[in-house]
């Protein structure tokens, strides 16, 4: 039977439609879990997707973060089951405190949308096991506050432990060690900025997402 | 004696003496400030009402043409397209970031109002020179703004213009275009009915920014820097995340069918609101101004009335269906407020508490049809045949046709880098092409139509300057064109009709002559206009802007399987230029400008040949017969060669281009396309059966652009150029808002 994928949505949220389209167009079905349900409808995977979640105001994902339907992701993360943030979704997971590190304003002072090449440091995530290390692909970004930062300490740990699952070819935005997507210690919780979702027609300048979400149902 | 209290809200004596005969009594303070601000330039149209009626409006296809808030036009498969385009000059010299933001904020309510989810923004901006320290600021502060608001509300920004010249020093044009689908049948108009019915406000508190907005800013010119700071308090601030949940509170309402009319709050606030729907509909209204949620306390009657707060909507619903409009709104935390009830008759009636006392009782449709209309004097230039006579071909040839090339070449792309451009996943050809290419898929279902929405925005104040007629029909060609490169035939038409004061008989002559050019355009090319805005008194210090009439053209590609060539040619692809050259007139041209020289004429626009050429181009695009395509524009062949170089980084050897004038010269009509070998026969002979004259110009390869007798420059050289003036000028980021 086809996943089903829950979309969560605050106000704000200007993505959600966009997963569902691609992850249809991979064959999962999709709920929109809106956040002030803690209900997770039944869903087998969960994306927390971009946008401006409560207008990004104070800092982004710092108001999403206490929404309901937050405690019902990270009790679904607590179970192992795979959750992904896109871009706002990141950030909302790192306000979460289901990823560490923080996301904060591009080097530059400047937002930006483009095509970025990312090249795949981990297969043991759930948005790369269609993916071998070293793989680039062709997946557009689209932010302001894209820049990732931890402390040194979370910055080692995430390398020895293997939990850097993409970097920037090119860093767009001054993240630390290129860092475009992390995952968590038990490795079913993956934060990138980049969005795969944007890169899943053949009309729409790379169909390299499809690898990304693809390897995402798998696991479902 | 102190001034009139009409004409420091800007009206006239005349103006003051016909509301007195329209009401058979004196006005009181409240009644003149709602006769202010709906009588303004801004909001009545009163100087260019008269010219507008001249262009063509109606085509088949058209459900709804100028006069509402967006145009709508039928584009298949129970989809309609909703369009429109407006100005936010005047806030945006005063207040670049918020000046602009709220243009994008005013332009999508317009389009919500009908009932269109927005899916598409485009702006065309113009600056000063990049050297002025002033223009740098206010052209950062509106990218900024547009970015800021746009990206955040959550619709991505596809398209636009970024053009620097001397005419926008001290004011600048920041116009914004719209566009939304929705599926047919859920179209509404602002027009209130059913007496006994409910008007709701939906949104934003009312404060006290932007009062007197259209008024007071938008329509009078630049006097000062200390006068116009003295302004600010008029340029009103907006919140992109209350605008995103007013966007979806408001689908939600009018997917459950609980709303009979709504109208956007922009220029002129409630009292345009309240005027238009209860005109509109034959009615009248009992707007109570003592319910309307105000930021702050103290506020009086008037202002409550003309306050520019954003992010507000006013929507006509049926007393049973208050309860779930307000349960909807809480959904996405939006407040809604009954402040109206529709009455019989044709009164609007402000009223302090529905049973308290009557501040104000006007016949709700003299705000709006008995708005004043002027035929004002329009007289050409004194010098005009002197002006004629004095051509850019008689300047000197450059020593270095190279070094002007390349001082041509900017690349946009550090505006629209910083716009949301792929929400949604439509846009199949983005920002920095010919135009936009979008996929269309069904409002409501998402299911893909296999056919694709194209957009274009154009225009050209140096040709306008040198002759507002010709110059308006060429900027048609262009859009015309534009379109053509990425496949798409046009369907629809709006303008933003940027001019300075009308009281210059000058300036009415100019946009006189710019509606009869777009007239014959539009006929020719079958392109109604379904819908526009004129933004005049675009003045500085007595200085008039450049005649700017920008244009927005929407068109159709039938069937969209493949994404479109692009400017990037191939390493042996022969270079064909389609269309003739008819003359090699440099005035009005980028090089002319560029050498000060800003008078002259242009050569007539032959509009046959040009939707002949249009037709060729489209068809061969759609039958995949070229690698590379684009127009000719500004800067001419010489400009286009260098883009495509710089887009394909392969050199090409160009010959059959006699001069300077040759290369430089923007003749309409004329667009670049690269085929390989084998295709070049059939696309010769396709032009051939199309009557298009063609010339073999070349072939591409190599890393230089060389142009046999002129110019022989490096790629690289031409790309660094090209990439850098704009981050060089600019810097890294914006950082204003």
């Amino acid at each position: 039977m086809a996943p089903t994928v829950g979309v969560v949505q605050f106000p704000g949220t200007n993505c959600e439609f966009d997963v569902v389209e691609a992850v249809a167009s991979l064959g999962a079905e999709s709920v929109i879990l809106w956040h002030q349900e803690a209900d997770l409808g039944g869903a087998d995977a969960v994306v927390v997707p971009g946008g401006f979640a409560h207008g990004d105001y104070l800092r982004p994902g710092a108001i999403a973060r206490f929404s309901p339907v937050m405690e019902s992701v990270a009790a679904f993360a607590a179970q192992g089951r795979p959750v992904v943030g896109i871009c706002n979704g990141f950030q909302v997971l790192t306000e979460a405190g289901l990823l560490p590190g923080a996301l904060q304003k591009n080097a530059g002072l400047k937002f930006r949308c483009g095509m970025t090449e990312l090249r795949v440091e981990s297969v043991d995530s759930p948005l790369t096991s269609r993916l071998a290390v070293g793989d680039v692909v062709r997946i557009p970004i689209n932010h302001f506050e894209g820049n990732y930062t931890c402390s040194d300490e979370d910055l080692a740990r995430l390398r020895d432990e293997d939990r850097i699952v993409f970097t920037y070819v090119d860093n767009p935005n001054g993240s630390m060690g290129d860092i475009a997507g992390i995952c968590n210690a038990a490795r079913n919780v993956v934060g990138l900025m980049p969005h795969p979702e944007r890169a899943c027609h053949d009309l729409l300048g790379s169909t390299d997402g499809r690898l990304l979400l693809g390897s995402f149902l798998d696991v479902a | 004696m102190s001034e009139p209290v009409h004409r420091a809200l800007g009206l006239t004596d005349d103006e003051a003496e016909k509301i007195t005969e329209l009401l058979g009594r004196e006005p009181n303070h409240l009644e003149l400030a709602m006769y202010s601000v709906m009588w303004s330039e801004h909001c009545s149209y009163k100087s260019s009402r008269i010219h507008l009626k001249r262009l063509p409006t109606e085509a088949p296809w058209v459900l709804v043409g100028p006069g509402e808030n967006a145009g709508v036009v039928d584009v298949g498969d129970g989809i309609a397209a909703a369009i429109r385009i407006e100005s936010h000059n005047h806030p945006s010299a005063i207040e670049p970031y918020q000046g602009a933001a709220t243009g994008v904020g005013g332009i999508l309510r317009d389009i919500f109002t009908m009932g269109a989810r927005p899916i598409a923004l485009m702006d065309p901006l113009r600056f000063g020179p990049l050297d002025d320290p002033r223009s740098r600021w206010i052209a950062e502060g509106v990218v900024s703004g547009v970015s800021g608001y746009g990206n955040s509300v959550g619709v991505p920004t596809v398209g636009g213009e970024t053009v620097f010249d001397e005419t926008y020093r001290g004011n600048p044009l920041v116009n914004v275009l719209c566009l939304g689908i929705l599926p047919t049948e859920r179209l509404v108009l602002a027009k209130a009915s059913g007496v006994g019915n409910l008007a709701v406000l939906l949104g934003s508190r009312t404060g006290r920014d932007g009062i007197g907005g259209v008024s007071v800013l938008a329509s009078a010119g630049f006097s000062d820097d200390e006068a116009d700071a003295a302004k600010r308090p008029s340029v009103q601030v907006g919140d992109p995340f209350e605008e995103k949940r007013l966007i979806e509170a408001c689908l939600t309402l009018l997917d459950e069918g609980l709303v009979v009319g709504i109208q956007d709050l922009g220029g002129a606030g409630l009292t345009c609101a309240a005027s238009e729907t209860a005109s509109n509909g034959g009615v009248g209204m009992d707007f109570d101004v003592s319910a309307v949620p105000r930021r702050e306390d103290g506020m009086e009657p008037f202002e409550v009335m003309t306050s520019e707060s954003q992010e507000r909507m006013l929507a006509i619903v049926t007393p049973e269906g208050v309860d779930r409009v307000r349960e909807l709104c809480s959904k996405w935390e939006v407040e809604a407020t009954v402040v109206g009830r529709v009455t019989e008759g044709g009164a609007l009636r402000i009223v302090d508490g529905f049973e308290g006392e009557e501040l104000a009782n006007v016949p709700a449709s003299t705000l709006h049809e008995d708005a004043p209309l002027y035929d004002r004097p329009r007289q050409a230039p004194a010098d005009l045949d002197a002006f004629r006579a004095d051509s850019a071909n008689h300047l000197p040839a450059p020593d270095d046709v190279g070094a002007d090339l390349k001082a041509m070449l900017i690349d946009p792309e550090w505006v629209y880098s910083q716009y949301d451009h792929q929400l949604f996943l439509n846009t199949v050809v983005g920002p920095g092409a010919d135009a936009t290419l979008l996929r269309l898929k069904h409002p409501t279902t998402g299911e893909e139509t296999g056919r694709g929405l194209a957009l274009t925005v154009d225009g050209n104040h140096r040709w306008c300057a040198i002759d507002p007629k010709i110059g308006t029909a060429a900027t048609m060609a262009e859009a015309l064109l534009n379109l053509a490169c990425v496949g798409a035939k046009p369907l629809a038409t709006v303008n933003c009709l940027n001019f300075g004061n009308p009281e210059h008989p000058e300036v009415m002559w100019q946009l006189s002559e710019a509606i009869d050019g777009m007239t014959e355009a539009c006929e020719a090319f079958g392109a109604p206009v379904v819908g526009g805005n004129v933004s005049l008194y675009n003045e500085s210090l007595g200085t008039n802007i450049d005649p700017t009439p920008v244009i927005g053209l929407l068109g159709m590609v039938d069937d969209l399987r493949a994404v479109p060539p692009g400017l990037d040619w191939l390493d042996g692809d022969r270079l064909i230029l389609l269309g003739a050259t008819e003359s090699d007139e440099l005035s009005g041209s980028q090089w002319a400008f560029e050498q000060g020289h800003r008078r002259g004429r242009l050569a007539p626009v032959d509009l046959g040949a040009v939707a002949s050429v249009a037709d060729l181009v489209r068809s061969l695009v759609n039958d995949r017969m070229v690698t590379a395509v684009h127009d000719v524009s500004v800067g001419g062949l010489g400009v286009a060669l260098a883009e495509m170089a710089v887009a394909s980084n392969v050199g090409c050897t160009i010959a059959r281009v006699a001069d300077h004038a040759a290369l430089f010269c923007e003749s309409p009509g004329r667009v670049v396309v690269s085929a390989t070998t084998e295709q070049m026969d059939d696309v010769l002979a396709r032009a051939d059966a199309a009557g298009v004259p063609t010339t073999r110009l070349g072939l591409a390869h190599g890393d230089r652009l060389a142009v046999k007798g002129l110019l022989d420059l490096a790629v690289d050289e031409l790309t660094t150029k090209y990439r850098e003036t704009l981050p060089a000028a600019l810097g890294q980021g914006t950082t204003q808002g």
